[in-house]
């Protein structure tokens, strides 16, 4: 019938390597064994030529990861093997600045990727990281001529160690939680990103992030500070190839947005369904700052990430707007902390979750309010769309008000899709599949269009195959 | 060739309670049909039921188009036949713009149609100005916010641009105010050629005294229990439901009739 010749149409006309191909770079030129030790630390620190403190602050964060159970409030995590994690391994020395440099294999992998050389010309600052090491980086030359640095953050530790000791592992400290210790005790690759005074980034600045090996632990760290008065907005793509074993990723993102400036940071993330996806990512607002965060979680097996807010003084806002689509054998727990520790700050969280084919969202959250800090506002929006009954949602808001002027408004909706709405689009033409998948892409709207143009084209075209995968 | 509709004893309820109980209609292209009914006869079921909804089981009886058996073919199926229903309550779709979902159901319609959406955008506009609809509605969220009218030309509007060759109209006039109500009526009249036929649904005589049906049918009970020309729209205006069924020779008693 048509539905299937529709359907043979669009599986002939998706080209699924580009999002899940077993293509892999195989030069490597270091990879470690697997396991985690203080040598591996040491190792780590030594071929990254790192000062004292860093490998000090490394084998610090160690013990604290070992000294740390495993969480068991939220997903089970219980099934992560570390002694079957390699923690560190290199396909290329150098961190590419021209990308004739960049070798035809990385290259090819990135032009798979879907966003062809022209379209990262007109980005800002692009940066690509393959398992441990960012493997090209470059950033437009106006911009580094205003004293914008965009590099990885192993360059950033080498070319300013000042800016970096005196922020890195302030705003999430290295006992923080298990995963951000771990992060801090292996950390490699990432970005640092410094916008000077007043500067204004028009367009985005967009780093790629990719695991293409197997049983790999990817930790990636990175560091933005925004100095007063200052605009940028932060952009990356995480994605894996399916492996037949498990892998983690686990970054630790740091921002400090100093009184006046402006930080976007947006995340699309389209990990493949064996990775643990566990993230750590924290900004401080200063005195008139806003910082947003905008989280796209699709993929992986299971996601704990909640982005945090230190509204730390007056003026401050927060912005947390997150999606997260939870399939068969995913668990996306996702959800936003705002932590208000000033008068007249502002918090909005909205996140907006779909679960399909027996997969299971929640909405984890923080909204704190700490004595003495006047007229605060904070709104928490979450709205859930299950798209059948053996789907699950559920919702975690933890409120922690100690102030009476306080302004805390949390709604909570859970959307299923009617018969008659379905019946409504496929009447006009549109088969089943279509008309779920325009259902659901309208609900991810919000969230969309906040995107660059291309980004947002992705994502729609992600959702569209994850839609089809499932239904008819 | 000349497509018909073709409806033979059809027996159709939901959860196990009967709604139609044994309708038969024919309408051919090139023919306008009106159902007349009170509330509850079964009219807005029928044009579900003709449509595919999967929450109503046809019990008995055949709908064919052009002598073919529709009953398997699912909404979407009947849809790229030519088969077009206009919704009394058109849903909501939030996030969705009217544009997006206009292109996508013509595409899924005329897959080999392979014109841009440039040229498919200044399509729509045309017939947005026809019916005195606004370019930026194209852009909106599909039926979020619009008025009750709005939801309608929407409807309207659609059916301009799939060009079915039979479309089902469930009470397009209800909530709509004089002049809309012309407009839908010349635009339906404009679309008046021997290559499309309608079923009216509608409670009210109005729509019909601009539309000129060739076919008048008063429903009742699940059944079609009378069929004339034009004349009988307004038969039934002046005797009411009532006096006509009892005509007809049909107690109506325990229904409250409009």
């Amino acid at each position: 019938m048509t539905d299937s010749r529709s359907k043979e149409r669009a599986i002939a006309q998706t080209d699924y390597s580009r999002y899940d191909f077993s293509y892999s770079t195989k030069n490597y030129d270091v990879v470690f064994d697997k396991g985690l030790s203080d040598e591996v630390v040491r190792r780590i620190s030594k071929i990254k030529n790192e000062p004292a403190w860093m490998l000090e602050f490394r084998l610090k964060a160690l013990k604290a990861f070992k000294e740390k159970p495993l969480p068991t409030w939220g997903p089970d995590l219980s099934e992560i093997n570390f002694d079957e994690i390699i923690y560190y391994m290199r396909a290329s020395q150098d961190n590419k600045k021209s990308w004739d440099d960049v070798p035809a294999d990385v290259k090819k992998t990135f032009d798979r990727l879907g966003i062809p050389e022209a379209e990262r010309k007109v980005l800002a600052g692009v940066e690509a990281q393959f398992d441990s090491e960012v493997m090209y980086s470059n950033i437009r030359t106006d911009l580094e001529k205003k004293g914008v640095v965009f590099l990885s953050m192993d360059e950033g530790l080498k070319q300013y160690p000042e800016i970096v000791k005196e922020h890195f592992g302030k705003i999430i400290p290295l006992n923080d939680n298990k995963f951000a210790s771990l992060n801090s005790a292996v950390w490699s690759g990432g970005s640092f990103v410094y916008v000077p005074k007043n500067v204004k980034v028009d367009i985005p600045l967009q780093a790629y992030f990719r695991i293409n090996a197997e049983s790999f632990g990817q930790f990636e760290r990175t560091l933005i500070i925004a100095d007063e008065g200052s605009q940028v907005h932060y952009i990356e793509g995480c994605s894996a190839p399916k492996f037949s074993t498990q892998s983690l990723h686990c970054a630790v993102v740091e921002v400090v947005a100093r009184p006046n400036a402006h930080v976007r940071y947006t995340t699309v993330q389209n990990w493949a369904n064996n990775i643990y996806n566990l993230v750590t990512k924290r900004a401080f607002a200063y005195r008139n700052a806003t910082v947003e965060w905008v989280d796209g979680n699709i993929g992986s097996k299971i996601t704990q990430k909640y982005p945090a807010i230190y509204l730390m003084e007056e003026g401050a806002k927060g912005e947390v707007l997150s999606v997260a689509l939870a399939g068969k054998g995913q668990h996306q727990d996702t959800g936003a902390k705002a932590i208000h520790l000033a008068s007249n700050t502002t918090s909005t969280i909205t996140s907006k979750s779909i679960s399909k084919d027996s997969g299971r969202s929640s909405y984890r959250g923080l909204v704190k309010v700490v004595r003495g800090c006047k007229n605060v506002k904070s709104s928490v929006m979450c709205d859930a769309l299950l798209l059948d009954k053996e789907s699950r949602t559920d919702t975690y808001p933890y409120v922690e008000i100690d102030e009476p002027t306080a302004t805390i408004a949390h709604e909570a909706r859970v959307g299923k899709i009617g018969e008659d709405q379905i019946f409504y689009l496929t009447s006009k033409g549109l088969s089943e599949a279509q008309a779920l998948t325009l259902i659901v892409l309208g609900f991810m709207q919000p969230f969309t269009k906040t995107l660059p143009l291309e980004y947002a084209v992705e994502l729609n075209r992600l959702i569209e195959m994850e839609m089809e995968n499932s239904v008819g | 060739m000349q497509n018909t509709l073709e409806i033979k004893g059809l027996y159709a309820g939901i959860e196990g309670k009967e709604i139609l109980k044994g309708v038969n209609l024919k309408i051919s292209q090139g023919e306008i049909h009106a159902i007349m009914g009170p509330n509850g006869s079964g009219k807005s079921t029928l044009s579900s039921v003709i449509m595919g909804h999967p929450k109503y089981t046809v019990t008995k009886g055949e709908i064919l188009f052009n002598g073919k058996s529709i009953q398997e073919l699912a909404a979407d199926e009947r849809a790229k036949l030519g088969l077009f229903l206009s919704f009394q309550y058109p849903f909501e779709i939030q996030g969705l713009s009217f544009l997006k979902f206009l292109h996508a159901a013509y595409k899924a319609q005329n897959p080999l149609d392979t014109s841009s959406i440039v040229k498919f955008k200044e399509k729509i506009e045309q017939a947005a100005n026809e019916l005195h609809m606004g370019h930026d509605f194209i852009e909106r969220e599909l039926n979020v916010g619009f008025s009750g009218g709005e939801k309608k030309r929407a409807e309207i509007l659609q059916m301009m641009v799939f060009k079915p060759k039979i479309a089902i109209m469930d009470e397009t006039d209800s909530g709509l105010d004089i002049d809309s109500l012309k407009l839908v009526a010349q635009t339906v009249n404009k679309m008046r050629s021997p290559q499309f036929g309608a079923l009216v649904i509608t409670h009210y005589k109005r729509i019909l005294n601009y539309l000129k049906p060739d076919f008048v049918h008063v429903m009742y009970d699940g059944k079609i229990v009378k069929s004339a020309g034009a004349e009988l729209a307004q038969e039934l205006e002046e005797k009411g439901y009532s006096q006509i069924l009892k005509d007809a020779g049909i107690k109506s008693a325990g229904v409250k009739l409009a």
